[in-house]
C-alpha cells in the first residue's frame, strides 16, 4: 500500500492545506482520578485507515469511544466533518462503530441485524431491502441471510458485525479490535478484504488495534499511544524507519539500542561514542543536538549484515561473538555478544539452503552496518 | 448519509411516542425509571415502617382505629405525646423476652442442622458430573416452588401420634409406645429445616461448585489425606457459602409463624406468633408494632452479616 | 477415609428422602379411601370429588389466581424498571437508597412485611381515603412489593450478565435509548423476565402470612382457607388439592426451565 501513497493527493496529511475530517484537539478524559486520555490533538483526513495502535490501557479504545459518542470529553472537542460533537448522542451521530465482539443482536437473524439501523432512518421498505442484500453479498454472507448469529462462525460474525455497521454509509467507521477474535491465519486474510472494502468504499476508518503488524498491514497511518497520550503519528513506514522515541522503536518491531554521547556534530551526520557498543556509530543524518548530549542510536536487526571476515567499507562495524542462534524458517535471528558485555541482535535471511561457510554458535562474527541503518533517539 | 446533518427521525414506534408524551410532561425517561420503583418502594414497604414506629410509641385503645394519636392540634400548639409503655411492658413481662429467646435458640439449632445436612448435599452435587448436577439443582429447587404451607402441612401426617412415622417404627418393632413429636420443638425444628434447607443448599452449591479440583489434587499432592485436604482447602474456602447460607435459614425461621403454629405446642413461643397473636386475638396494635422493631433490631446484625457473605462471595467470584 | 466414598452419596440420598418423602405422602394419601392417615383403606378419587363441590375453596383458589396474576405483573414491571436503573445508571442520588429497599423485603419476615403494611393502609385510609378498607387491591400490593424484589434480583443477574456492547451498537445504528430498551434489552432478558415473573407468582399464591394482614372480608385467599382446614388436623381433601397445586406447578416449572434453557443456548448464554 505504501506505494502507492507516495503521490500527494493519497497523502493529504502531507499537505498544510488540506482540511482534516476528524479535528481532535487537546482531548482529555479522566474517570475519576484516573486519567485515561491526556491532552490528545490529532487531524484524520477524509477516506483514510488510520489506525491506534496501543498496549492495553494505553487510552486508544477511550479516544474511539469519545469519537462514537459513548463517553464524554472531560475536556477538549472533537470535530467530525466540520461539527463539533459535544452533546450529540450516539443515535445521532453519523458515525458506526463495530465493537470487539461484535455485539450483534442474538435474538435477531444476520438480515435483521443488518437492517436494524437502516430501520431507523426514515428510508422504503424496498430500500432497505436492497441495500441489505448487496452489503449481504458484498461479506459474501449471501447462504448465510436468514441464520442466527449463533450458527455463525467466528469469521462470519466478524462480517456480519461489518456489515451492519457498513450498510448505514456512514461517514466514518470506527472499529475496536475489528481482528481481535479472529485466529491468526483468518485475520491475515481478513486484513485484505477490510483495505479492500474500505477501498472501494471511500470510509473513513479509525481503527483500534495493539497487534502491531495489522496497523502496519492496515493503515494509511498510525498514532501510536501510551499511558494516555499520542506518542507517534505517521505512515507505517516513517513509524518504522522514523522512530521518534524509545518507546515507539521498541514497541514497533525488534530494535538495538545504543546508548552514548554526541561526540561530533555536523549538518549531514552525527558521531556517537558509545560505550555500550565500545567503538563509534556514525549516524548519517543531522540531528539537532548539543556536543556531549546523551543520546541513544537504535539499529534494527535486519539492518545489521554478519560475515566472518572483516568487512572492508562499512561505516559502522562491531565484533562479537555468536551466543543463540534461533532458525525461523525463512529467517535466522542471532543473538551476538560484544566484548562491552552488550547483547545484539540481527536477523538475516536464509537465502541458500545451507552454506558451508554458515555461521555458527561460538564463532567470531562481524557486524556491519550502513551510516543510514541508525536512528538517534533523544528521549 | 441519506439524512445529512440533520438527527435521524423513526416512524414513531411505540418507544419514541412514550418519549414523546413524556417530554412534554418535562419528564425525562432516566427520572421516570428511578422514580417509579424507588417511589412505589419508598411508600410501600419504608413508610410503613415509620408509621409502624410511630404507633409502637403510641396507646391501645379501643377505638377504630385502635390506638390513640401520638400528636395532637390544641389551640395553637402542637402536644406530642410518646408512650414508652409498650417497650417498658416487653421488659416487664417476661413472656416477651422468653419468646425472644426460644426463638433465637429454635432459629439456631434449625440452622445448625441445616448445616449438617445441607453440606453434604451441596457437596456431592458440586462434584457430581455436569449432566447430573443440573437435575440434582432443580430437584433442590422444586419443592421450593411448590406451597410452603402445604409442605408443612404433610409434616403433620408424619409426626402424629397415630402418624406415618410411629406407624412405620412400632410395625418394625423399633418402639413399642408411640413418640409423641407432633405440638413439641422437636416437630418445630424439622418444619425449619425441612422449609429452608434449599436456602442452605444453594449458596453452599454456589461456593463449592467455583472450589477448583487443582487445589484439592494440589493438597493431596503435598501430602494431605482427604480429611485435611478438607479442613485445611475446602472448608475455608466455603465459609462465605456456610454464612450465607446459615443466616438465609436463620433470619426467616425468627420471624417464623405458619411451622410453630401447626407443627408446634403450646410450650413453642416464637416470637412471630407472638406479634401474630397481639395483633389477631387481644388486637394490640401498639404492643404488636413494639414487638415487630424489637424483632427488627433482633435482626440487624444477622442481616449485615449476611450482606457482608454476599459481597464477600460476589468479590470473590469476579 | 474409604467410607467417604459411601458417607456422601447416603446423606444425600437420605436428604432428597427428607424433601420429597412428604410431598410424596401429600399425593399417595389424596388417593386414599379412608379419612386416616395411616390406615389405606382403597384407591379412590372421592376427595377430588369432594374439592370440586367446595365452594369456599374454589372461590378462593379463583381470588388467588387473580391476585398472583396480577401482582406477579406488577412485581416484574417495578422489579424490571428497579433492576434497569441499578445495573445501568452510573449513579444518581437515591441509588443506595433503591438498593437497599429492593434487597430488604428478602430478608424482612413475614409477620413485620404484613403488620406494617396494614398499619399504613389503615393510616392511609384515615388520612386520603384510600384505600377504602382492606381487599383484593391491599393483597395485590403486598404482593407486588415483595414480588418485585424477587424479580429484580433475578433480573439483575440477567443484566449484568449480559454483553453492554449490544445495547451501545444499537444506540450507535441509531435506535434512541428507550427503543433500545424495547427492541434489544427485553428481548435479550426475556428468559429472566419468564422466571422473575414465574417466581413472584408463586410466591404470591403461596404466602399466608402477609395475606392475613391486609386481607379484608370476603377476600380470603386460598393459604388462609387451607391455614384455617388444617389448624383443626389432617383433612384428605386438602390432600386432593395440594396433588394438584403440585402437579400443576411441577408441569410449569419443568416446561418453563426446558423453553428458558433452550432460548438461552440461542441467545448464545
Amino acid at each position: 500500500m505504501s506505494e502507492t501513497q507516495t503521490n500527494i493527493a493519497a497523502r493529504p496529511w502531507a499537505d498544510k492545506d488540506a482540511t482534516p475530517f476528524i479535528r481532535i484537539k487537546n482531548v482529555t478524559k479522566k474517570f475519576g482520578e484516573f486519567v485515561a486520555v491526556e491532552n490528545v490533538s490529532l487531524d484524520i483526513y477524509r477516506g483514510e485507515l488510520f489506525c491506534l495502535l496501543g498496549g492495553s490501557g494505553s487510552g486508544k479504545s477511550t479516544l474511539l469511544r469519545m469519537m462514537s459518542g459513548f463517553e464524554t470529553l472531560t475536556s477538549g472537542s472533537i470535530e467530525i466533518d466540520g461539527q463539533d460533537m459535544a452533546g450529540v448522542a450516539p443515535y445521532d451521530r453519523q458515525t458506526n462503530m463495530m465493537f470487539q465482539s461484535y455485539a450483534l443482536f442474538p435474538h435477531m437473524s444476520v438480515e435483521k441485524n443488518i437492517a436494524y439501523g437502516l430501520k431507523r432512518e426514515r428510508i422504503a421498505k424496498a430500500e432497505i431491502k436492497q441495500r441489505v442484500e448487496e452489503i449481504i453479498s458484498m461479506v459474501q454472507l449471501d447462504q448465510f441471510a436468514t441464520r442466527m448469529p449463533h450458527q455463525l462462525s467466528g469469521g462470519q460474525r466478524q462480517r456480519v458485525a461489518l456489515a451492519r455497521a457498513l450498510v448505514k454509509k456512514p461517514k466514518l467507521l470506527l472499529l475496536d479490535e475489528p481482528m481481535g477474535a479472529l485466529d491468526k491465519k483468518l485475520r491475515e486474510e481478513t486484513q485484505f478484504e477490510l483495505i479492500n472494502i474500505q477501498e472501494s468504499l471511500g470510509v473513513t476508518f479509525v481503527v483500534v488495534t495493539h497487534d502491531q503488524e495489522e496497523a502496519m498491514t492496515l493503515s494509511t497511518r498510525i498514532g501510536v499511544m501510551t499511558d494516555g497520550e499520542i506518542v507517534q503519528v505517521g505512515e507505517p513506514r516513517e513509524i518504522y524507519e522514523y522512530p521518534r522515541s524509545r518507546f515507539v522503536a521498541d514497541f514497533i518491531g525488534s530494535v538495538n539500542m545504543f546508548e552514548g554521547q554526541v561526540k561530533e556534530d555536523a549538518d549531514d551526520h552525527v558521531i556517537i561514542s558509545s560505550p555500550d557498543a565500545g567503538a563509534d556509530i556514525y549516524v548519517a543524518h543531522g540531528v539537532s543536538c548539543t556536543l556531549g548530549q546523551k543520546i541513544a542510536v537504535a539499529v534494527r536487526p535486519e539492518k545489521i549484515q554478519l560475515s566472518k571476515a572483516r568487512p572492508n567499507n562499512a561505516r559502522n562495524i562491531l565484533k562479537g561473538k555468536v551466543d543463540e542462534i534461533a532458525y525461523l524458517g525463512n529467517l535466522s535471528v542471532y543473538q551476538l555478544l560484544l566484548e562491552t558485555g552488550k547483547r545484539v541482535r540481527v536477523t538475516q535471511s536464509n537465502l541458500s539452503r545451507v552454506g558451508d561457510d554458515a555461521i555458527t554458535y561460538e564463532d567470531e562474527v562481524f557486524m556491519s552496518w550502513s551510516g543510514g541503518a541508525g536512528v538517534v533517539l533523544q528521549s | 448519509m441519506s439524512s445529512p446533518a440533520t438527527p435521524r427521525k423513526t416512524k414513531l414506534p411505540f418507544g419514541s411516542f412514550l418519549e414523546r408524551i413524556l417530554s412534554k410532561l418535562g419528564l425525562r425517561g432516566r427520572t421516570l425509571v428511578i422514580a417509579i420503583p424507588t417511589l412505589w418502594l419508598f411508600v410501600f414497604f419504608l413508610v410503613p415502617f415509620l408509621v409502624v414506629a410511630k404507633i409502637s410509641l403510641s396507646e391501645a385503645m379501643i377505638a377504630r382505629p385502635p390506638y390513640s394519636s401520638i400528636w395532637n392540634w390544641d389551640d395553637g400548639v402542637l402536644n406530642l405525646t410518646l408512650n414508652f409503655g409498650n417497650y417498658l411492658f416487653l421488659l416487664e413481662d417476661t413472656l416477651y423476652f422468653a419468646a425472644y429467646m426460644e426463638s433465637v435458640k429454635i432459629a439456631f439449632v434449625s440452622t445448625v442442622f441445616a448445616l449438617l445436612i445441607g453440606f453434604p448435599m451441596a457437596y456431592t452435587i458440586a462434584r457430581s458430573p455436569d449432566s447430573r448436577r443440573n437435575i440434582l439443582l432443580m430437584l433442590v429447587i422444586l419443592p421450593f416452588w411448590t406451597s410452603f404451607l402445604l409442605r408443612v402441612y404433610a409434616w403433620i401426617g408424619f409426626l402424629k401420634t397415630n402418624g406415618l412415622i410411629n406407624a412405620f417404627l412400632l410395625a418394625t418393632g423399633i418402639i413399642d409406645e408411640p413418640l409423641i413429636m407432633l405440638q413439641t420443638d422437636f416437630a418445630v425444628y424439622v418444619g425449619i429445616v425441612y422449609t429452608y434447607l434449599p436456602f442452605m443448599i444453594l449458596p453452599l452449591y454456589a461456593n463449592l461448585v467455583k472450589l477448583d479440583d487443582a487445589l484439592l489434587e494440589a493438597a493431596s499432592d503435598l501430602g494431605a489425606k482427604p480429611a485435611m485436604t478438607f479442613l485445611t482447602v475446602t472448608l475455608p474456602l466455603a465459609v462465605p457459602g456456610i454464612i450465607a447460607g446459615s443466616m438465609l435459614v436463620f433470619i426467616p425461621a425468627i420471624g417464623e409463624f405458619v411451622i410453630p403454629a401447626l407443627l408446634g405446642g403450646p410450650d413453642t413461643l416464637m416470637i412471630g406468633s407472638v406479634l401474630w397473636n397481639e395483633f389477631f386475638s387481644n388486637r394490640d396494635w401498639p404492643v404488636a408494632s413494639a414487638v415487630a422493631l424489637v424483632m427488627l433490631a433482633v435482626l440487624v446484625v444477622p442481616i449485615m452479616i449476611l450482606r457482608k457473605a454476599q459481597a464477600a462471595s460476589e468479590g470473590a467470584s469476579q | 477415609m474409604k467410607n467417604r466414598s459411601i458417607f456422601l452419596p447416603v446423606v444425600t440420598g437420605l436428604g432428597f428422602l427428607f424433601l420429597y418423602a412428604p410431598i410424596a405422602s401429600l399425593i399417595v394419601f389424596s388417593f386414599n379411601e379412608s379419612k386416616l392417615v395411616t390406615v389405606w383403606g382403597g384407591f379412590s378419587t372421592k376427595w377430588y370429588g369432594e374439592l370440586l363441590r367446595d365452594p369456599q375453596i374454589l372461590g378462593a383458589a379463583w381470588i388467588s389466581l387473580k391476585i398472583a396474576f396480577l401482582s406477579a405483573t406488577l412485581a416484574i414491571i417495578i422489579g424490571t424498571v428497579a433492576a434497569f436503573a441499578l445495573s445501568r445508571f452510573p449513579k444518581f442520588r437515591t441509588k443506595s437508597l433503591l438498593n437497599w429497599m429492593i434487597t430488604a423485603p428478602l430478608v424482612m419476615p413475614d409477620v413485620i412485611i404484613g403488620l406494617s403494611l396494614l398499619l399504613m393502609f389503615v393510616a392511609m385510609q384515615g388520612l386520603i381515603g384510600w384505600p377504602a378498607g382492606r381487599g383484593m387491591t391491599t393483597i395485590i400490593i403486598a404482593h407486588a412489593t415483595f414480588g418485585a424484589a424477587y424479580a429484580a434480583v433475578v433480573i439483575q443477574s440477567r443484566l449484568v450478565d449480559m454483553d453492554m456492547s449490544i445495547e451501545e451498537v444499537a444506540l450507535d445504528l441509531g435506535a434512541k435509548p428507550m427503543r433500545v430498551f424495547f427492541d434489544i434489552t427485553l428481548p435479550v432478558i426475556a428468559p429472566a423476565l419468564v422466571s422473575g415473573w414465574l417466581l413472584a407468582f408463586t410466591l404470591s399464591l403461596d404466602d399466608l402470612v402477609i395475606a392475613s394482614f391486609v386481607s379484608g372480608p370476603g377476600s380470603s385467599t386460598l393459604p388462609m382457607v387451607i391455614f384455617s382446614k388444617v389448624r383443626l388436623g389432617v383433612s384428605p381433601d386438602v390432600n386432593a388439592l395440594a396433588t394438584i397445586i403440585i402437579l400443576i406447578i411441577s408441569v410449569g416449572i419443568i416446561a418453563a426451565a426446558i423453553q428458558i434453557s433452550r432460548s438461552g443456548k440461542k441467545l448464545g448464554n
